[in-house]
């Protein structure tokens, strides 16, 4: 039995520890936004925040939540999260959009770091998010939108 | 799959109101993508209350004014379901703020059910377009009468029948109106559909419908679906697509994994799944560390060593052996040509395999209910599936229902539904709902790849240089041939059959005075893997041998390739084009060339190392043409031996846009599609499957290798035409033409390594 946060909310999980936090995530606690791609940690889809850190959720142990914060799309409510949304749609980002809940919580965890990143920036921080349809472009310039929005 | 085989099936039901009672409220379950919550609620109250106006099977115009349109169509990130909206309500006269969207399960009431080629807009635009003008019709006559007016003065605005200073709400209209006037098909198929400078909606600028909840996590995939007292399973999957046996399965071990139940071994009348077990367990995680537990022997088929070496080698063999497959062009006499050629070039280009890779692996939950069988899946082509469901499970088609999802990721990938079956199989088997859900690497080796392929062109020349005749054999694993031999075509020389989408584009639409194409099927391949549609499916091959051949030729021509090319593109004789959906024929292809040449600086001077390529395409089939021209700028560095595409320079006509922000992602896409598949992608066929299974062997581009690119769409009015996969077509043979102007070698392999 863990317990640790998730979205601001206390919960506990039966699973093995050794459990990908990715499926206690999603099919245990019925969070169905972190997606599963590659499970080796290289496409990104499953990348959520276990305290400030943006980590692949696919080959993070459920132990390693114990006592921590985690946060998926769901609850990505941070100024940074909410401008990255808005730009999200304001910039029509997603295409068949499965990739892009990883996308988001890289690019919240890279804002969070770097509040005016230029393009070398967004490119190493978004880099190992592999988008299938390749919308590489619009993820970029929803970041710098958000950026600068954040900023005003 | 075949045009002729994909007329818009039209709803033969005559045109009637209905009045909605609580049982709509059911459907609310399946209020799936597009919908979010709020809109779901919204409509529930709605609809519980409401009289209904159901003109035909694509829409329906509640009391509220609410309009909600049926999407038959899978949204796997093209956004389908708002551009075929915007087709239905521009016609309609629709406020889009009140429209929602609703993509459907399975039903014979949809017609023939696929999503591919790019054809969504271009096969339903007609029909879609007179299903809106009917309810438009219908509410106007019913709005004159509240108003009191003459139809003739009334139009359809944003919601409203208007009249001068007077109007009347849709919604007004279906509850307080007679809106039981039908049209008999006759009438329907008369109906006249809008001009250009009357559309409100298409070719204007809006928000895509499924955007927001994607930005949310909140869309929902096949993978998430869930039923109560559901198992998961873990395919177990032999070492050879066919032919393969399993000998002996050992569970031992997999008995200490807490959460493994048991191993079954799967028996498929439809022979799609040969040789597998499934791991059946309480969790994901539990399937999948049984499945590493389980030793399974297997009597392995007999193409368990077949390399891709192999594969190119009959390839090479067949292409060589006139006597091989079957002619799909036969213009003029190239065999008099050849023998009075005097001098003749020839040469050969080859592709790897190429894996789909769509994010999303494969996965299908099912579930038997009420002597149904229930598939939650996202899928493109669900009319080519259910018939191999149907010999699987030995049930009428009519008992099996596919529930709609958002593909996370297509890309022809899930035009076929393989993995349906499986899972289906074992819900039986079990008799509760199963949860099949594959790991990326099974997902690869399930994948129906694009198939290696071997073209040879061989040109042939008078005594002034002048080309006299050019011959292309082209050679690969066909996926018609297995999937659906039904739509395999006649050549034109009597020899048998072809598959249409394993040639087009040879068939292009420069003028040659003599030409023949030949398609032959390489059986090694066919019966290694299974071939499946990859986006732009042949022409995304076919192209690179076409496009660089061509640039050879002007070489030997002594021209500039773009002055080479437009001098072949006259647009006489076939290449004039059909009306509506080529209407110019090649003359289009001239313009976005044109174009392009113009807006890059075609013929600048670059430094050393660096230089512009071009190439052109027309789409996929001759009856849709998309004509695309690309210009990429690349810089070649010789101390590494690697390219850096600078710029991608991409000019298309599809005819009318109808949603010009998504055309561009489209456009976007497929662009980046072509320089990963040109520089990033590529795998082999190693003992029997694709050697790369995950993106630690696997590379697909990634952010940084994005290039400046500058994508511009012709303006025109023309009949509408396809695009998330043309834009592909023309990417790496523009880089190729590049890299031999830069350094003078010519790459003839894809993908391109120096």
């Amino acid at each position: 039995m863990i317990e640790f946060t998730l979205n601001g909310k206390n919960v506990i999980s039966n699973s093995p520890p050794e459990t990908p936090l990715l499926w206690v995530i999603r099919d245990e606690l019925k969070l169905k936004g972190t997606k599963f791609g590659c499970g080796i940690a290289m496409c990104g889809a499953c990348t959520i925040h276990l305290g400030n850190d943006a980590l692949r959720s696919c080959v993070t142990p459920l132990s390693s939540a114990a006592g921590k914060s985690v946060t998926t799309i769901e609850g990505l409510d941070s100024a940074n999260g909410k401008a990255l949304q808005d730009a999200w749609v304001d910039e029509q980002v997603p295409q068949c959009g499965y990739c892009q809940s990883g996308q988001l919580m890289q690019a919240a965890n890279l804002l969070d770091g770097n509040s005016a990143p230029n393009d070398e920036d967004i490119d190493t921080a978004m880099n190992g998010n592999l988008c299938r349809c390749m919308a590489y472009v619009r993820i970029r310039r929803a970041i710098k939108r958000a950026s600068q929005a954040v900023e005003k | 799959m075949a045009m002729q085989q994909r007329k818009p099936t039209l709803s033969r039901r005559s045109f009637i109101a209905t009045t909605a009672s609580s049982g709509l409220i059911m459907s609310l379950g399946s209020l799936l993508p597009g919908c979010s919550k709020e809109e779901a609620a919204s409509e529930m109250a709605d609809k519980g209350t409401s009289k209904m106006f159901a003109p035909n099977v694509w829409f329906e115009v509640s009391a509220s004014g609410l309009v909600s349109i049926n999407i038959a169509k899978a949204e796997m990130g093209q956004h389908v379901g708002t551009a075929l909206a915007r087709v239905i309500a521009d016609e309609l006269g629709a406020d889009w703020g009140s429209v929602s969207i609703k993509h459907v399960d399975t039903d014979p009431k949809w017609g023939y059910m696929i999503t591919g080629g790019s054809w969504s807009v271009f096969t339903t635009f007609a029909m879609l377009s007179r299903a809106g003008a009917a309810g438009r019709l219908t509410l106007i006559d019913a709005g004159a009468a509240l108003l009191g007016v003459d139809s003739a003065d009334c139009d359809a605005v944003d919601g409203y029948v208007v009249a001068g200073d007077q109007k009347i709400a849709f919604g007004r209209i279906v509850s307080d109106g007679d809106v039981s006037k039908t049209f008999s098909d006759e009438e329907f198929a008369a109906l006249p559909i809008k001009s250009a400078a009357d559309r409100r909606l298409i070719g204007k600028d809006i928000a895509a419908h499924d955007i927001p909840a994607k930005s949310k996590g909140e869309a929902v995939y096949g993978l998430d679906a869930e039923l109560p007292n559901m198992v998961y399973a873990h395919p177990l999957m032999p070492p050879t697509r066919y032919g393969s046996r399993i000998t002996d399965i050992d569970d031992t071990e997999a008995k200490n994994i807490p959460g493994y139940l048991q191993t079954i071994q799967l028996k498929d009348p439809s022979e799609v799944i040969q040789g597998w077990a499934l791991v059946i367990a309480e969790s994901f995680p539990a399937a999948m560390n049984a499945a590493a537990a389980i030793k399974v022997d297997w009597d392995a088929g007999p193409t368990a060593a077949v390399n891709e070496s192999d594969i190119f080698a009959e390839g090479a063999a067949l292409v060589e052996d006139e006597n091989s497959g079957v002619l799909v062009v036969d213009d003029g006499d190239v065999a008099a040509a050849r023998d009075n050629a005097a001098a003749r070039h020839s040469s050969t280009y080859r592709t790897a395999s190429a894996l789909h890779f769509p994010l999303e692996p494969a996965n299908a939950l099912v579930e038997f209910k009420d002597g149904q069988c229930h598939i939650h899946s996202g899928n493109q082509w669900q009319s080519l599936i259910l018939p191999y469901l149907a010999t699987a499970l030995q049930l009428a088609e009519t008992d099996i229902v596919i529930h709609q999802y958002y593909l996370g990721g297509g890309f022809g990938r899930r035009l076929f539904g393989d993995q349906m079956i499986p899972a289906a199989l074992a819900a039986r088997e079990l008799d509760r709902p199963v949860k099949l859900v594959f790991s990326r690497a099974e997902d690869s080796r399930f994948d129906c790849i694009r198939s290696p392929s071997v073209c040879k062109f061989d040109a042939s020349f008078n005594a002034d240089g002048k080309l006299t005749g050019l011959e292309h054999a082209a050679a690969a694993g066909w996926p018609t041939l297995t999937m659906v031999p039904a739509f395999l075509k006649d050549g034109v020389d009597g020899n048998g059959k072809f598959d249409p989408f394993s040639i087009s584009g040879a068939d292009h639409w420069y003028t040659l005075p003599n030409h023949r194409v030949r398609a032959v099927n390489n059986d090694l391949a066919q019966r290694t893997f299974l071939p499946g549609y990859l986006r732009a499916v042949a022409p995304g091959w076919i192209g690179w041998g076409v496009e660089c051949f061509m640039d050879e030729l002007a070489e030997k021509a002594g021209m500039d390739p773009i002055e080479y090319r437009l001098a072949l593109l006259d647009a006489t004789g076939k290449n004039s084009g059909n009306d509506p959906e080529s209407v110019g024929g090649a003359q289009r292809l001239t313009a976005v060339l044109k174009d392009v040449r113009d807006r890059s600086g075609w013929g600048r001077s670059l430094p050393s190392g660096e230089a512009l390529g071009v190439a052109v395409g027309q789409g996929q089939e001759r009856t849709m043409p998309t004509w695309t021209a690309c210009v990429v700028h690349v810089a070649v560095d010789g101390s590494n031996n690697s390219v850096k595409v600078k710029k991608i320079y991409q000019t298309i006509d599809c005819g009318t846009v109808v949603h010009p922000d998504g055309a561009m992602a489209q456009a976007e896409g497929a662009t980046l599609w072509g320089l990963s598949l040109a520089l990033h992608e590529g795998t082999e066929i190693a003992n029997g499957e694709v050697s790369a299974k995950n993106l630690n062997a696997y590379s697909p581009l990634r952010m940084a290798d994005v290039p400046e690119m500058e994508i511009e769409f012709m303006q025109n009015v023309e009949f509408p035409t396809g695009l998330g996969e043309p834009p592909l077509i023309a990417v790496a043979p523009a880089i190729g033409n590049a890299i031999y102007t830069a350094i003078g070698k010519r790459i003839r392999d894809l993908p391109i390594k120096l």
